[in-house]
């Protein structure tokens, strides 16, 4: 049963700092000025609702209370504002969440624009986090899918409801099209009926649209954000500005775990521009007038660490721990069969190892947020916030504030890729105790810079993989013994009880202990690493890794076997054609089976699942006679279930195509004697334009229920270039980055 | 005091000559369109027009910039910038938005001397500018598509 209701206004300080297409402004005092007006001005029509999500994976929510949700405001000038709850950092959520509002509202496309929601977890939750506001596991659509539904076509009934009375003609005989209502010669706007609609009984079951009938979803929509993105409107926290704000640059330890023993500050005070130096438990910050200012403090500082519980092994030393560690079993993650005895009769055992080293997020936009103590004693913060409910929590605690006493002011973010999302609410916790430190005496500006970002963790986790298989005389795949070893981010979190079972951390093995091939014998175990190295979820988590383990390994062994790589695959899913059907798709469409490459050419494949989408491609790679390596084409094949729209689909696996190849081809952290070795983008560079290849996305149609797309573009890119690089030239890479220096020819 | 020619408009600063362009942009004018993403001049973020050439404010010293017409993404206009946002629209080029003033400069600045680029003439222009969202397949598509528009 699905219950709504209707709020008569939202209020004020709800809406202010919320970006919106339309209310960017030149000033910040006009935006707030423009928002405030118009939210007194023309809050005509918004509907709450209270919908227990019915979607898969929702068991825990069906159970809690039902929580009221406001998304969709119709104002007197027949503008609709999609309330976005989750953090817009590129994948375009903006601009999906809009289009389905629109599909069910039977509004025209330009009257769509959206707002990031206020943190507030009782109303803006994300369903597969409990009572978590937040961004994250691929899961925003899958979330907003029949709850924005649900909402649009709430508010579509509603308006005509209110025509059907102004007109007095039965509701039935009304038709919207475009944002026109209408009824044989009479027509009006959603803007002239908003108010009425809103005084109404708000239906208490809504009927959605026929799939066939869509008309938006699953068409090319232009971006909401293009606009203000490519005319330097788009308003991310680092251009926010507060009357007295200062900017704050922060020195972190260079070896993780150590802490500050002495400061000697005296260089960095006589820096113009220079305000104060501060201690806090993460570092040393300087606060200055200005970001130059600030950066020439934090160079001038003399900190002394104590480096007693800081880690100081090199990355060599680690990989030979991580070794060792392997030859000894680690937790189970999955069992089937009897691995050690199949593996024993084998007419012939595959075994590889698969090293993967830290990785940085290094979004572009880098970490920042600006805080501000309130005269009542409250806090504002205005940041790309991701997390926002862990945020508020975090920040509370630093300050002795209730979470409801942090207002969080969502913006624009210049890329995450899971950085800015962190159980312990990272840098937001930084800020407060600059704060603090401070007294509140100005609103603080804590801004990273990409050396920081760069040097300070929450990496990709360091993995070591040896995969062992077994294969009978037919060359038949009998036995397949994975063991992986690694550290968790999750042990030690709030989150460990929803990620942690028997010991085994999901996000480690996932890709490994959920493969899909059929195979009678397969065992995966764990070895759990520790290290005061930070680590997070970074774009495709666990899959990162595993998915290159896996989908390189399946290449070996259908080899091995003497068979195509494509048709050994398709024989091991058969019963799972979601897979099988994108692994057929990207190869008929990449020309598979057709022409043979020119020497020096070759193309691989790799299947894979994650976020509960499936997504194949087809590299295709040239080898020159130095050993370096071309990536000339990606084919790509995708099912995420209904495409809402097709062409943010498209992107988000161009751009995850785009990241992976960066880890495939270069991008590494390292570490000497505790150091990070990378700074900046030179030494951890990122792929730029001539590294592109070719990008072909295709779709899967598809009637089921959307799934992830920010991510699950990432893991099949650096098996697919692996396999290529395999069939070009013979020789196996496992490891990544790709280690060329093999490939040299003389 | 600095005197510099932004976007048309005269501006006067009470800065040191060596600042970097880049925070007297964005710190001390409130030019918040051109960003900062490495400081460096290793990712483009930055990227201003110092007399119609794409120059990295954050590697220029505002004493530099002096004498010289600075443009910044908020100040560009004429048929090419117009043709380069119109195309970066068309095509949906953006994802995150942070790096793309800088893709823009750079990109009116190659079609302003170069108005049939190459796609080796793009790899030359838009290398220095680093997307993590690797929207490259797009840049590179909205370049010719501008170029097109420009006949």
């Amino acid at each position: 049963m699905h219950m709504l209701t209707t709020v008569q206004s939202l209020p004020a300080d709800l809406l202010e700092g919320l970006v919106t297409r339309d209310m960017v402004p030149e000033v910040a005092t006009s935006r707030r000025s423009f928002l405030k007006a118009s939210a007194i001005a023309s809050a005509g029509l918004i509907i709450a609702t209270y919908l227990p999500f019915a979607g898969k994976a929702q068991a825990a929510s069906l159970n809690d209370p039902p929580m009221p949700n406001a998304f969709v405001k119709v104002g007197h000038d027949s503008s609709v504002t999609v309330i976005v709850k989750h953090l817009d950092k590129g994948q375009g959520v903006t601009t999906g969440f809009a289009t389905i509002v629109a599909e069910e509202l039977d509004a025209a496309w330009s009257q769509m624009t959206t707002a990031f929601a206020p943190a507030d977890a009782k109303l803006y939750n994300n369903l597969f986090f409990g009572a978590i506001q937040g961004t994250g596991g691929s899961t925003s659509t899958a979330n907003s899918w029949m709850q924005l539904r649900k909402a649009g076509a709430a508010a579509r009934a509603m308006l005509v409801a209110a025509a059907a009375k102004a007109w007095n003609v039965p509701a039935g005989e009304i038709t919207i099209k475009e944002g026109v209502i209408a009824h044989g010669s009479k027509s009006g706007h959603f803007g002239e009926f908003a108010a009425a609609a809103a005084k109404l009984p708000v239906p208490v079951d809504v009927k959605l649209k026929d799939p066939k009938d869509f008309k938006l979803i699953g068409t090319h929509v232009p971006r909401l954000d293009s606009v203000i993105k490519t005319t330097g409107k788009a308003v991310y926290s680092i251009d926010i500005r507060r009357p007295g704000m200062k900017t704050a640059s922060l020195l972190h330890p260079s070896r993780f775990g150590a802490t500050v023993k002495s400061v000697n500050d005296a260089e960095a005070r006589k820096i113009a521009g220079v305000i104060d130096v501060v201690t806090i438990p993460q570092g040393v910050a300087v606060i200055a007038e200005n970001t130059w200012a600030a950066r020439q403090g934090q160079e001038a500082l003399k900190v002394e660490w104590d480096d007693s519980k800081a880690e100081k092994r090199s990355s060599d030393a680690m990989f030979a721990d991580y070794k060792k560690l392997a030859e000894q079993p680690g937790v189970v993650a999955f069992k089937a069969g009897d691995t050690d005895a199949a593996l024993a009769k084998a007419a012939k055992v595959v075994d590889a190892e698969f090293q993967f080293p830290y990785l940085a997020h290094a979004p572009m936009e880098p970490l920042n947020c600006v805080i501000e103590k309130k005269a009542d004693g409250t806090c504002e913060i205005w940041a790309g916030s991701q997390f926002q409910t862990i945020e508020q929590m975090t920040v509370a605690q630093v300050l002795g504030l209730k979470p409801e006493q942090v207002k969080i002011n969502t913006v624009w973010a210049g890329g995450s890729f899971g950085r800015r999302a962190t159980p312990n609410g990272d840098y937001f916790g930084e800020a407060a105790e600059i704060l603090k430190a401070t007294g509140g005496k100005y609103p603080v500006h804590l801004l990273y810079s990409r050396e920081d970002d760069i040097k300070g963790g929450r990496y990709r986790p360091m993995f070591y993989h040896t995969v062992k298989a077994g294969l009978d005389d037919k060359g038949n795949l009998i036995a397949w013994q994975h063991r992986l070893v690694g550290q968790s981010f999750m042990f030690g979190t709030a989150l460990e009880p929803f990620v942690v079972k028997d010991g085994v951390d999901a996000t480690a093995v996932e890709g490994v202990a959920d493969m899909p091939y059929a195979i009678p014998n397969l065992h995966a175990d764990w070895q759990r690493t520790e290290s005061p190295i930070t680590t997070l979820w970074w774009r495709s988590v666990g899959h990162t890794h595993t998915a290159q383990a896996v989908e390189v390994m399946m290449d070996e062994i259908a080899h091995a076997a003497g068979q195509d790589p494509v048709a050994y695959r398709l024989a091991l899913l058969k019963d799972h054609p979601r897979h099988a059907a994108v692994l057929q798709l990207a190869a008929d469409k990449a020309g598979w089976s057709g022409d043979k490459l020119l020497a020096g050419k070759g193309r691989g494949i790799a299947v894979h699942e994650s976020f509960s989408s499936y997504v194949a491609m087809v590299a295709e790679v040239t080898v020159a006679a130095d050993g370096s390596v071309k990536v000339d084409r990606v084919v790509a094949a995708v099912d995420c279930g209904v495409a809402v729209n097709p062409d943010v689909i498209a992107a988000q696996v161009e751009g995850g195509i785009g990241y992976a190849l960066g880890t495939a081809l270069r991008d590494k952290i390292t570490f000497t004697d505790g150091v990070v070795d990378q700074a900046n983008f030179d030494t951890y560079e990122p792929l730029r334009m001539s590294d592109m290849p070719k990008v072909e996305v295709h779709i899967v149609p598809s009637n089921e229920a959307p799934t992830g797309i920010g991510e699950p573009g990432v893991p099949p890119t650096a098996p697919a270039v692996s396999n290529a690089i395999f069939a070009a030239t013979g020789k196996r890479l496992r490891s990544l980055p790709l280690d060329f220096s093999s490939l040299k020819s003389s | 005091m600095i005197e510099l020619s932004i976007n048309g408009k005269a501006h006067q600063v009470d800065v040191p000559a060596e600042m970097p362009l880049l925070w007297v942009i964005r710190d001390v004018l409130n030019m918040t369109g051109t960003k900062f993403g490495c400081g460096q001049a290793l990712c483009g973020a930055c990227t201003v027009h110092l007399d119609g050439d794409p120059t990295r404010a954050c590697q220029t010293q505002v004493g530099d910039a002096v004498g010289k017409k600075i443009t910044t993404i908020e100040g560009v206009q004429g048929d090419v910038a117009k043709a380069v946002q119109t195309a970066w629209q068309k095509l949906d080029v953006v994802q995150c938005g942070y790096c793309q003033s800088g893709q823009i400069m750079s990109a009116i600045g190659l079609l302003s001397t170069n108005k049939k680029p190459t796609d080796a003439d793009i790899d030359a222009a838009m290398d220095g500018n680093v997307c993590r969202c690797a929207t490259y397949h797009r840049i590179r598509a909205a370049i010719h598509e501008a170029s097109t528009m420009l006949g």
